[in-house]
């Protein structure tokens, strides 16, 4: 069983949420990248999701746009985050989701990609500029591998697509919490829960809601109805401000704790 | 395609795009999933208002009345005697409301906006003609409109900033990324997924998801169905050649396409070779570039090895775009047209000479077209007609122009 279904299929039998945070890759440094994914472990993460720095990432707010271009300044590739995750396999069996624009990917050779990322002990990925319809060449290649591959539905989604789109996504679904690009944001849109309830007609794989959560009240909130809570910008920013090295790890880590907290006391209706 | 099929006696269908928006293994919809039902539902109108006889009659009322169609078909005597071979003529864009092709697509999709009840529209821009021609339109039509621009591009080229303000449109500088073109395309596209549901995006050349490469040709192809039935007029036969810039590809593509099945017309798209392509300062996709997805589409990107996107240079501010329409990129590979490219200063050459010589200033973009006419119309005979499509006029690069060629007269405030 993939990592991602072995730890959502645990969360389910204690009727927790997973709590994910997203962080992206090579920001300030690889190294401080593979520290930050072990600390964000320790502070409860059940899932972690890695973003692979593009260049022109026109899905993203000013936050993660400009960890990409500090990653990118360091010369971040694809094939480099491999190598760390392939280390980072000796410390921790976390499951790594790849969030990634496609043209990284597709540079890469889609085929060696997944092959290089199965073996590297990556879990699944996510590309955001790579909808439901593109996917239909490189799907089977990658679930061939190994990988699971999340999809995003987004509140514009009318129903027949989030049904085609459950039944293509496999580990999670990822419910983009608004109608714009990733950022923090005061609040969640309330017609989130209704969106999540609608998404569950059509499946019961699990469904993570991000975009926009930043504070662990909102985590607590969005936990109560979904089965994972996505953190990215406002650990990305808090990273921005810190930089790498151990002492930022640990500070990182007691955000993310605090997150992971909102996570685990939500208050949920018994697990389905 | 009677006449066409008459005239050459071919009739292959080119049936491109495909239902999925493909042409060739080129095209798509690369692009994030909040987008993906604005895209469907700007598809289906699109189609409805093109079947749509009122609509039709409004924009051909427009196109007569405000934009000045048809665009004169100049034959340039003084050029092809100084080339001494081919007879080329100009296809005047340049004459065009505003001063370029760009307007075709603007007044088109803005009608379409207005049809389809969004109230706001965006555009990018990077010369400021496309944003030009989309203030232009808002302007007419009564929408508000909002238009995203590199800083540096905004330096560049304040008149044209001006000119937006002074219709009315705002123009919203890009700090992001290179502060160019592309990263205006980008925060375009960041506002649409915001704001999707009250405003449509003006995508001002091929390029983009499908249906954008779709909907702008067939607003820009009537150049070439006007071409096509003025060189009829004036020869009585078909050209051997058609010439033009590529920088989306929006102005080629709309000379080229009314010609596609005619398979005796060759057809050439220049693409800019900045310092030259040896240098990697260069905006030529073809002759530097390699398979790949931005903005939406699957076509031919200048990246490096790892697939990050790489800065362009381009003297000519509208063909300094990493990335190149996927028609183009499915007709290059198809082997229908043939791309070639123009360094700076070539294309600063033949906006001299072409001024000098017809009294036509033409924009640095359309030089581009004419330095690969200059190439190559020596070699051909004077029975050989040649089309170039002046896409635009060169009021918006002169001063550029002066910096470059004359830096003693420009002061410090050109640059
Ligand atoms: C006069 C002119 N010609 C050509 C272009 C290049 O665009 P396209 O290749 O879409 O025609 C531009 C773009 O700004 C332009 O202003």
């Amino acid at each position: 069983m993939n990592r991602i279904d072995a730890r959502f299929a645990a969360l389910r039998k204690e009727g927790q949420a997973a709590f994910i945070p997203y962080i992206t890759a090579g920001d300030p440094t690889l190294d401080d990248t593979a520290r930050y994914v072990l600390a964000l472990e320790r502070a409860g993460a059940s899932v972690v999701e890695l973003g692979v720095p593009f260049s022109d990432p026109l899905a993203d707010g000013t936050v993660n746009q400009e960890a990409a271009l500090r990653a990118l300044k360091g010369h971040v590739s694809l094939r480099n985050i491999l190598g760390m995750v392939k280390e980072l396999r000796r410390d921790t069996e976390i499951p790594i989701v790849l969030f990634s624009y496609f043209n990284p990917v597709l540079a890469y050779g889609v085929e060696a990609f997944a092959r290089d990322a199965a073996e590297a002990g990556v879990d699944g990925l996510l590309c955001v500029d790579l909808p439901l319809e593109e996917t239909e060449a490189y799907g089977p290649i990658l679930h061939s591998a190994g990988l699971a591959t999340v999809f995003l539905i987004a509140p514009t989604s009318p129903d027949d697509r989030v049904k085609r789109i459950a039944e293509a996504s496999s580990g999670f679904i990822y419910y983009v919490s608004r109608t714009g690009v990733t950022g923090a944001q005061e609040s969640v849109e309330t017609a989130v829960k209704g969106m999540v309830a609608a998404i569950r007609r059509h499946t019961d794989k699990p469904v993570a809601v991000g975009f926009g959560i930043s504070t662990p009240e909102q985590a607590r909130e969005v936990a109560a109805y979904a089965d994972g809570v996505v953190v990215g910008s406002a650990i990305v920013r808090l990273i921005g401000e810190l930089g790498g090295g151990a002492e930022a790890a640990e500070k990182v880590a007691a955000f993310a704790a605090e997150l992971a907290d909102g996570v685990r006391t939500s208050r949920r209706p018994m697990a389905t | 395609m009677t006449e066409s099929a008459l005239l050459s006696g071919t009739q292959k269908v080119y049936s491109y795009p495909d239902a999925t928006g493909r042409y060739g293994r080129f095209g798509g919809k690369f692009v994030p999933e909040t987008l993906m039902p604005a895209l469907r539902e700007l598809e289906e109108a699109f189609h409805a208002f093109q079947a749509d006889a009122k609509f039709q009659e409004r924009l051909t009322a427009y196109r007569r009345d405000y934009i000045g169609r048809p665009t004169p078909l100049f034959h340039a005597a003084r050029f092809s005697e100084h080339l001494g071979g081919a007879k080329i003529y100009f296809k005047r864009e340049d004459l065009a409301h505003t001063g370029a092709h760009k307007i075709n697509n603007a007044l088109g999709q803005t009608l379409l906006a207005k049809e389809m009840g969004k109230d706001r529209i965006i555009a990018e821009t990077g010369a400021g003609q496309h944003g030009v021609a989309t203030a232009t339109a808002a302007a007419l039509l009564g929408l508000h409109c909002e238009v995203y621009m590199g800083e540096e591009d905004m330096e560049r080229q304040r008149l044209n900033v001006f000119r937006m303000e002074l219709m009315g449109a705002r123009v919203i500088p890009v700090k992001s990324g290179t502060k160019t073109l592309k990263d205006a395309i980008n925060e375009a596209i960041r506002d649409w997924v915001t704001n999707v549901t009250t405003t449509h995006y003006v995508l001002g050349t091929v390029h983009g998801p499908h249906p954008y490469p779709l909907i702008c040709r067939e607003f820009q192809r009537i150049i070439g169905h006007e071409a096509r039935e003025q060189i009829l007029e004036k020869e009585g036969r078909l050209p051997h050649c058609l010439i033009a810039c590529v920088g989306g590809g929006s102005n080629s593509i709309g000379l080229f396409f009314e010609f596609l099945q005619d398979e005796e017309v060759r057809m050439i798209g220049v693409e800019a070779g900045g310092h030259g392509p040896e240098t990697g300062e260069h905006a030529a996709r073809f002759a530097g570039g390699a398979e790949g997805t931005l903005h939406g589409a699957m076509s031919y990107v200048l990246q490096d090895p790892d697939g990050q996107i790489l800065g362009t240079h381009s003297v000519s501010a509208g063909l300094d775009y990493p990335s190149v329409g996927p028609e183009h990129a499915h007709l290059m590979s198809s082997g229908r047209v043939e791309y070639v490219y123009a360094n700076d200063s070539e294309a600063l050459e033949a906006f001299q000479l072409v001024s000098r010589m017809e009294g036509i200033i033409p924009a640095l973009e359309s030089a581009h077209a004419l330095a690969h006419a200059a190439k190559a119309a020596p070699a051909m005979s004077p029975e050989d007609i040649v089309i170039v499509n002046m896409s635009g006029r060169g009021d918006k690069d002169v001063q550029q122009a002066i910096r470059l060629l004359d830096p003693e007269k420009s002061g410090p405030e050109a640059g």
